[in-house]
C-alpha cells in the first residue's frame, strides 16, 4: 500500500510561524522503503508521525493506499510502527507483546498463536517467547518491537529511529535484518526516519531529505549521492568539498585555476558551487590541480584524510593509506576527474 | 536521655579501631551503627511505644481492681463493640473502593485528556491533601444539611453521608501517587498500543493499568488504614446510627469514663490496623511490586 503526503503542513500549538512540516509533499510506492533523512529538528519525525496518525495537520491530507487517512484515529490506520525506544509493555511477556495488535482486533484465538509463531520466527525471536521484555538485551527488544508491529500484517511500517539506541555493531547486523525483512516482506511500504545517512543509503530505495521543516531533495541514493541538487543534501548525504567557484566555458575558476567541469548549460560568469566527494579527490599530478597547503591530516586505518587549504578554502582528501603522508604545512597538489564534479546553484553553505 | 548519651559515647569510642586501618570502612561496624541508632529508638520508646505500653496495660485492668481479662470479655460479648466493629469495616473498605475508582477515573483524566488548567488542578490537589478532614464534611454539611443549599436530605447522617465525605476527602490520597506513576509512563507505550489497533478502554486496561497497580496499592492502604481510624468526618456528620471503633473509642473514655473499655476498643482498632498492613505487604510481595 502506498503512503503519499499531500502537501502536509504541521504546526505545534497552533503556532504558524515556527511549522513542524512546511507543505511537505512525498509518495511512498508500495512495497518501497523510503528513509526520511535530515538532522534533529528537520521534521522527519513529524511527517513520521502525521502519518501514523499522532499529529493532525493543519493543511494537506495524507492518503494510504489512495484512501484519504487525515482524519481517522491512529488505531483505525492499520499502521505498524517502531520507535527508537522499542515501547515495549513491560509487564507483558514477548508473545503477549507480540500478541497485543492480534488481540485488540479481535483476531480468532487459534490465529493468534499461529502469527505470534510466525512473526517471532521471522525476527529470530521465538525462543525467548515466554522471556519478559526486561530480560532481553536492546537488540532483542528491538527484534521483538519489529515482531509486535508485523504480526498485525500491516501494509505500511513505520520506523523512527529505530537503531538509533543500539551500539554500532548491533546496529550494521539490525540494518542486514532490516533489509531481509523487506525482501521477504515486498509488498510492505517503509517509511524509514533517521539521522544516519549509512543506513538511508544502506536499506532505501529512495531518500527524502528534509532540513528545517522542509523536503529539500528526493531521489535515490545513487542520484543523491552521484549528483546531489543542493549543497545541504551534498553535504549531508555523504560528506562533500563545496567551493564558490565562477562558471566559464567549458569549465570553472577556482583559486585561479581553470577547472574542466561539466556545465551543463549555465551562463558564463555566473557564480556557483562545486561539489566534489573527498574520495574522488587525489594527491598529486592529473586532470583538474589544486595547490595548497596541508593544515590537518589524519590516519583512518584504511585511509589518509588531509585537509588542504586551497586560497583560504579547505579542501578534504580521501586518499588510501600513504606510506610517506605529508605532514603538516606541507605544499601539496590535489586533483579530480572532470566528471567527478558536480555543479550546485550558488548558495552560502557551510558544507 | 542523659544515660542513653553517656552510653552512646561509650560504645563509639570502643569500636572506633586504633591507628584507622583502611578495612575499617569497608567492613561492617555493628557498634557503631548501634550507637547511632539508640538516640532515635529511645525516642521512639519514649514518646510512642510506651504510651501505647500504657493503654495495652491499662485495657486489661478493669474498674473493679486487679489484672484480668474481664474488659476484653465485656467489650467483645456487647452488641454495640460488634456493630461498630461491622461499620468501621465496611465502612473503610467501601470508602477506600469508592477512592480507588474516583482516583484512578480522576487521575486518568487529568493525565492524559489535555484541557487547561490541567496543572492547576494537580496542583491544587497537593493543596487539597493538607485540608483538615472536618472541613470537607463541614462543606457538605452546607451543601446538604438540613438547612444546606442543595436541600435538607437526610442521608448527611446515615452511614452513606460518612462514605460520601470519607470518599471526597481520601481520594486525592489515592491520585497523588497515581499521578505520579502516570508521569513516568512512556507515552510511546500509549502510541504504540493505539497503532496496534487498540482504543482508549483497552490502553487503560491493558496497559496503564499494569503499570499504576504499585500506585493503587499504595495508596489503596494509605486510604484504608486512614478510614479505618477516621474520627473527625464521622463526628462532624453527627450521625446517631454511625458508630465506628474511634466514636466507641471517644465515647467510653470521654463520655462514659469507662477507659479500660476504651483501650480494649483502642487495642483491637490498632490490631486491625498493623493486620489489615501487614496483610498489604504480603499481598504486594506476591505481586512481585
Amino acid at each position: 500500500m502506498g503512503i503519499r503526503l499531500d502537501s502536509v503542513t504541521v504546526a505545534y500549538d497552533g503556532n504558524v510561524d515556527t511549522l513542524a512540516l512546511d507543505s511537505l509533499d512525498l509518495t511512498v510506492e508500495p512495497g518501497e522503503v523510503m528513509a526520511l533523512l535530515g538532522p534533529s529538528g528537520s521534521g522527519k519525525t513529524t511527517a513520521l508521525r502525521a502519518v501514523a496518525g499522532f499529529v493532525r495537520p493543519v493543511s494537506g491530507r495524507v492518503l494510504l493506499g489512495g484512501r484519504d487517512v487525515t482524519d481517522l484515529p491512529p488505531y483505525r490506520r492499520g499502521i505498524g510502527m517502531v520507535v527508537q525506544s522499542y515501547a515495549l509493555f513491560p509487564h507483558l511477556r514477548v508473545d503477549e507483546n507480540v500478541a497485543f495488535g492480534l488481540r485488540a482486533r479481535k483476531t480468532a484465538r487459534s490465529e493468534i498463536r499461529q502469527r505470534v509463531a510466525e512473526a517471532l520466527e521471522m525476527t529470530g525471536m521465538a525462543a525467548y517467547a515466554r522471556r519478559h521484555p526486561r530480560e532481553l538485551s536492546g537488540g532483542q527488544q528491538q527484534r521483538v518491537a519489529i515482531a509486535r508491529a508485523l504480526a498485525i500484517r500491516p501494509d505500511v511500517l513505520l520506523l523512527d529511529e529505530p537503531l538509533s539506541a543500539l551500539d554500532a555493531r548491533l546496529r550494521s547486523g539490525m540494518l542486514a535484518e532490516l533489509a531481509r525483512l523487506h525482501r521477504e516482506l515486498p509488498d510492505v511500504s517503509m517509511l524509514y526516519v533517521t539521522h544516519d545517512q549509512v543506513e538511508a543509503l544502506t536499506l532505501a530505495d529512495r531518500i527524502a531529505v528534509m532540513d528545517k521543516a522542509r523536503l529539500q531533495s528526493c531521489g535515490t541514493p545513487r542520484e543523491l549521492y552521484r549528483s546531489p541538487a543542493d549543497a545541504f543534501t551534498a553535504s549531508f548525504v555523504g560528506g562533500a568539498n563545496l567551493v564558490p567557484v565562477t562558471v566559464g566555458t567549458g569549465g570553472v575558476s577556482f583559486a585561479g585555476a581553470e577547472l574542466k567541469v561539466g556545465t551543463n548549460g549555465v551562463a558564463a560568469g555566473a557564480r556557483a558551487t562545486l561539489c566534489v566527494r573527498p574520495h574522488l579527490v587525489g594527491l598529486g599530478q592529473g586532470p583538474n590541480q589544486l595547490a595548497g597547503v596541508v593544515r590537518e591530516i589524519q590516519w583512518r586505518g584504511a585511509t589518509h584524510r588531509l585537509y588542504v587549504e586551497v586560497d583560504g578554502h579547505t579542501v578534504m582528501a580521501d586518499v588510501r593509506e600513504l606510506k610517506a603522508p605529508p605532514v603538516h604545512g606541507d605544499p601539496v597538489t590535489l586533483h579530480f576527474m572532470p566528471d567527478d564534479a558536480v555543479l550546485l546553484p550558488a548558495e552560502v553553505s557551510h558544507g | 536521655m542523659a544515660e542513653a548519651a553517656e552510653r552512646t559515647r561509650a560504645v563509639r569510642g570502643r569500636s572506633r579501631p586504633p591507628g584507622g586501618s583502611r578495612t575499617s570502612n569497608t567492613a561492617p561496624r555493628p557498634f557503631g551503627a548501634l550507637a547511632w541508632a539508640l538516640p532515635p529508638i529511645a525516642l521512639l520508646a519514649l514518646f510512642f511505644l510506651y504510651p501505647l505500653a500504657l493503654v495495652v496495660q491499662q485495657s486489661f485492668r478493669p474498674d473493679s481492681g486487679g489484672t484480668s481479662l474481664r474488659p476484653y470479655a465485656d467489650v467483645l460479648a456487647s452488641g454495640a463493640f460488634r456493630h461498630a466493629l461491622w461499620t468501621t469495616v465496611w465502612l473503610a473498605l467501601a470508602s477506600t473502593a469508592g477512592c480507588l475508582l474516583l482516583g484512578f477515573l480522576l487521575a486518568l483524566v487529568i493525565a492524559f485528556v489535555p484541557f487547561p488548567g490541567a496543572k492547576g488542578v494537580a496542583r491544587f490537589i497537593d493543596v487539597y491533601l493538607s485540608f483538615p478532614s472536618f472541613l470537607i464534611t463541614l462543606a457538605l454539611l452546607f451543601l446538604y444539611g438540613s438547612t444546606g443549599i442543595v436541600g435538607s436530605f437526610q442521608f448527611l447522617t446515615t452511614p452513606w453521608g460518612v462514605l460520601l465525605a470519607e470518599v471526597t476527602y481520601f481520594t486525592p490520597f489515592v491520585m497523588r501517587p497515581l499521578l505520579a506513576a502516570f508521569s513516568q509512563l512512556d507515552t510511546a507505550q500509549l502510541e504504540a498500543a493505539c497503532s496496534l489497533g487498540a482504543r482508549a478502554p483497552r490502553i487503560v486496561r491493558q496497559v496503564i493499568l499494569p503499570e499504576a497497580l504499585p500506585a493503587l496499592a499504595a495508596g489503596g492502604s494509605l486510604v484504608l488504614v486512614l478510614c479505618l481510624n477516621e474520627f473527625g468526618i464521622v463526628l462532624f456528620t453527627g450521625a446517631k446510627g454511625v458508630t465506628t471503633l474511634p466514636m466507641l473509642v471517644y465515647g467510653k473514655a470521654i463520655l462514659e469514663s469507662d477507659y479500660p473499655g476504651a483501650c480494649v476498643v483502642a487495642v483491637v482498632n490498632v490490631l486491625i490496623s498493623v493486620g489489615l498492613y501487614a496483610l498489604y505487604r504480603v499481598v504486594s510481595r506476591r505481586a512481585g511490586a
